[in-house]
């Protein structure tokens, strides 16, 4: 059942919710992602992205979205200026015809100063909502509705158990969990109820097995 | 609480002795779990984005990057001749602003859809202006024309690419007509009827966007929208009755949706788009030009 509020709204930066709104939303996922200020960011539009592209302000909004802007942000307007100022590096690639992903799809890498790196994949599926499809390889599949914990770590036994007892030890209640595995490594995708303290980040860092922890926060 | 018909609404109207407006708060509070409170706030933050978008659209530069728009609410709204009278005049012309603050990368409350965001602020903001509705009673005029925007999602669709125009422009359009009757102190009945007129005025409209942008035709459709909620809610508020019940117009709407081509669904091949002059400028201004084969 929807909400009224996806009637009278939502509140955004024009001109269209999938190619603009959404895409905003794609770049600041990819900036939480990264988890520091990037640097640098390589931008692959495709299909209907990649034909419209600056028509709807897709590339002004991804880019605003990696500086952290959110979609109802009027800066978007002047994201590739602010990109110079800020001293982001940014290009985009175009690719016509992916026929496997959603028409409206971006390939985000992202750098920061210390030369790490994030790769991701997203979808925009119309009235704002997003999907992403792909982290560092792995393919994944979550929408950012809730607050995200994002994990890489090495595929032993006993890992999953390490990590959920890490929220739960602050009574946070675990909605949704994914894990899929290459080669060696295993990528968690986990949604919570509530917001993340540092302190489980932290905590989940420490573990000597663990690659990667991220938390991404929903934008509304 | 299931809202899937305007009976529904209808009948929980007569068993809570409440009004639409009481009804759609009382389906938030259970859906969402926010107070009574937090939902009249949240309508008033949207009430806010539209007004602030009729003022930024009749004063701000909104000339859009293809250069398709370029200050044309304002040139309405200070036209020197009237084809009607002058605050008909004003009300197409914030349908206008908006459109063109919503092409201009500028801030738009999208209702239903941000290509069809002029025409709510433009009928909230006309009925403040020339009949002296209060914020508090234009939050209740929101809530009203939500409950035929919820319908309509649940029943048709409100998007461009799965009902063109009719489903954006016509689904906007019905709901300014509701909200109008009702601030006009309509009854149920009538907002009803004006919903179904407003519908039945944009049945099977398409949807061409021109290179595929949220420009032209859209901000003249914007405009008309405005026009046929203002004609449907005076229809309605004169005791004319909807001759087929809102339920089977929706019903109807989602029939016809089925049946347009997928050229006239926001994909720029057909119609307006299509044509020669069209494609003349999507090679011009636009990067790309494989939209349409």
């Amino acid at each position: 059942m929807p909400s009224i509020f996806d009637i009278l709204g939502p509140v955004m930066i024009g001109p269209s919710s999938s190619h603009t709104a959404g895409a905003a939303k794609l770049g600041y996922i990819a900036r939480q992602l990264l988890g520091a200020e990037p640097k640098q960011a390589e931008i692959t539009l495709y299909n209907s992205f990649a034909r419209t592209y600056k028509g709807h302000g897709t590339d002004k909004a991804i880019v605003g979205g990696i500086l952290g802007m959110k979609p109802d942000d009027e800066m978007l307007k002047n994201s590739l200026e602010i990109a110079k100022e800020k001293g982001l590096r940014y290009e985009f690639k175009l690719i016509m015809k992916a026929p496997k992903l959603h028409p409206n799809s971006a390939r985000i890498k992202l750098f920061d100063l210390d030369g790490n790196k994030i790769e991701m994949v997203g979808s925009s599926l119309g009235g704002g909502r997003i999907e992403i499809v792909e982290i560092e390889g792995f393919k994944v599949s979550f929408s950012v509705a809730m607050h995200t914990i994002v994990i890489i770590a090495d595929d032993i036994p006993g890992s999953i158990a390490h990590i959920s007892g890490a929220i739960a030890e602050k009574n946070i209640n675990i909605a949704n969990m994914f894990v899929s595995r290459e080669e060696k490594l295993a990528n968690m995708i986990i949604e919570v109820d509530q917001d993340v303290p540092l302190e489980v980040l932290e905590k989940i860092r420490s573990f000597r097995w663990v690659h990667y922890v991220r938390l991404v926060e929903p934008i509304l | 609480m299931e809202i899937n018909s305007f009976s529904d609404i209808f009948r929980y109207a007569q068993e809570m002795r409440a009004t639409i407006p009481e009804v759609m708060i009382e389906y938030e509070v259970r859906k969402t779990g926010k107070t009574r409170e937090q939902v009249i706030e949240g309508v008033r933050k949207i009430l806010n984005v539209m007004i602030e978008s009729v003022n930024n659209g009749l004063t701000r530069d909104v000339k859009s990057p293809s250069g398709l728009l370029n200050n044309f609410a304002k040139k309405v709204y200070n036209a020197k001749i009237n084809a009607l009278t002058v605050n008909f005049k004003k009300a197409i012309a914030r349908a206008m602003a908006v459109s063109e603050v919503n092409a201009c990368m500028g801030r738009i409350a999208a209702a239903p859809t941000a290509g069809s965001s002029g025409i709510m602020p433009a009928v909230i903001t006309t009925m403040m202006e020339e009949h002296g509705i209060s914020e508090d009673k234009a939050i209740e005029g929101l809530l009203v024309s939500s409950a035929i925007g919820l319908l309509i999602v649940k029943n048709a669709s409100v998007a461009g690419s799965e009902a063109g125009c009719m489903g954006e422009t016509g689904s906007a359009a019905a709901m300014g007509a509701s909200a109008i009757v009702y601030l006009l102190g309509g009854d149920n009945k009538q907002i009803e009827s004006a919903a179904c007129f407003a519908i039945q005025g944009a049945m099977g409209l398409i949807c061409d966007p021109i290179a595929g942008l949220v420009e032209i035709p859209c901000i003249f459709r914007n405009a008309i929208g405005v026009a046929n909620a203002f004609a449907s809610a005076q229809i309605a508020l004169s005791g004319i009755e909807s001759v087929i019940p809102l339920d089977e117009v929706i019903l109807a709407m989602n029939e016809v949706a089925e049946l347009m081509s997928p050229k006239l669904k926001e994909t720029a091949q057909g119609g307006l788009a299509n044509t020669k002059t069209a494609r003349e400028i999507q090679r011009r201004f636009i990067y790309q030009i494989d939209i349409g084969k």
